[in-house]
């Protein structure tokens, strides 16, 4: 048992650096979110910049990429968003399309470049 | 799978509507990118050590991917606890826009706020965007248990997707985990891209993308946050031009 749950020091690290740093803008906008009116312009104001940030999530991880990923060449990992992109477009947005035409040009572009 | 109309019985009961909303899982293309994405946590969390109770406690209480990859490399990578901390908190902010945004999609005037503590915790991209394609279609009384149905269903999916993921590690090879980490920002670009309804959601989300290289230069720690405020200000801009014109 022991074995499947480690060591209290990476739980206490798992809930300093995972858990509070999420649910504390959960809970602010449960405490925040949940006494606005659905039809009110803030929330028009909250939504674009929730796609906004999320946009700048995204970018942060083809930009600055995390792990194994900071393998593949810049030029490929843009490369691959294009051409996802082009496709999600091309297939009627299909994000099943996009991603999959995405990852095939990540990976053929690694394999070719050896 | 298409969802019983509006004014069918199927909806008179909490559970049924939690039900459906846990089959809705089978119904988004979605469930597959976030098993792939789980997936690689896992083996992710495997070669850097961390325990398989470890992994399926972030899944379940932290409940955002790129938020555990963060996580899990920059503490593989040993980084202290509180730079590991900060960067979490400031990739995190977007959840806060996203409760915000979606929790009066289910409010009915006897909502009290702890009916809403669950889906708060639920709410990561996923929920988020499949929020807006699929609360229409379910009675507003009945949007909070399907809601909880859906999310509790996605984190099964992905707690499975961990153990798997946990157990192939050795197998995992580096081609292999770069293609599972490029997952999430396409998945999350199309997705995102395919919920754009007017002029406003397209200028947030482009200028979002495009003004975070920009905002890294200020360097500021909390680049996501900058880049986001001025972007979603911008199209919230663009709304208000276009509705008063």
């Amino acid at each position: 048992m022991s074995e499947f749950i480690g060591d209290w020091h990476a739980l206490a690290v798992l809930f300093v650096a995972g858990v509070i740093p999420n649910q504390i803008w959960r809970m602010l906008g449960l405490w925040f979110g949940g006494g606005i009116d659905e039809g009110s312009e803030l929330l028009v104001w909250v939504r674009a910049v929730a796609t906004a940030i999320l946009a700048g999530v995204i970018a942060q991880i083809v930009v600055q990429p995390p792990g194994a990923l900071a393998s593949v060449p810049g030029f490929l990992r843009y490369g691959s968003v294009a051409a996802g992109f082009a496709v999600f477009l091309l297939a009627r947005k299909s994000i099943f399309a996009g991603v999959i035409a995405g990852e095939i040009v990540l990976l053929a572009g690694k394999w070719w470049l050896g | 799978m298409a969802l019983p109309p509006l004014d069918s019985p199927q909806w008179h009961s909490p559970l049924r509507a939690f039900l459906w909303g846990a089959r809705s899982v089978g119904s988004t293309v979605l469930t597959l990118v976030l098993f792939a994405t789980y997936l690689g946590i896992g083996a992710l969390a495997h070669d850097t050590h961390f325990s398989l109770g470890w992994t399926l406690a972030s899944t379940a209480f932290v409940w955002a991917g790129p938020a555990q990859i963060i996580v899990i490399s920059t503490l593989g990578s040993g980084a202290t606890i509180m730079q590991s901390a900060i960067a979490v908190t400031v990739s995190a902010i977007r959840l806060f826009p996203m409760v915000v945004s979606v929790l009066p999609m289910m409010r009915t005037e006897n909502t009290k706020r702890r009916h809403l503590i669950l889906v708060s915790h639920l709410t990561a991209v996923t929920l988020w965007v499949e929020c807006f394609r699929f609360l229409p279609q379910v009675p507003r009384e009945r949007r909070i248990a399907f809601i909880q149905g859906l999310g509790c269903g996605l984190v099964c999916v992905c707690l499975v997707a961990n153990t798997i993921g946990f157990l192939l590690a050795a197998n995992l090879s580096a081609l292999l985990a770069a293609a599972i980490l490029m997952l999430t920002p396409l998945a999350f670009l199309f997705s995102t891209a395919r919920n754009c309804r007017e002029l406003a959601d397209v200028v947030a989300l482009v200028l979002g993308l495009a003004l975070f290289p920009l905002a890294t230069m200020l360097d500021s720690g909390v680049d996501i946050l900058v880049s986001g405020v001025v972007a979603g200000t911008i199209a919230y801009g663009v709304h208000r031009v276009r509705a008063l014109a």
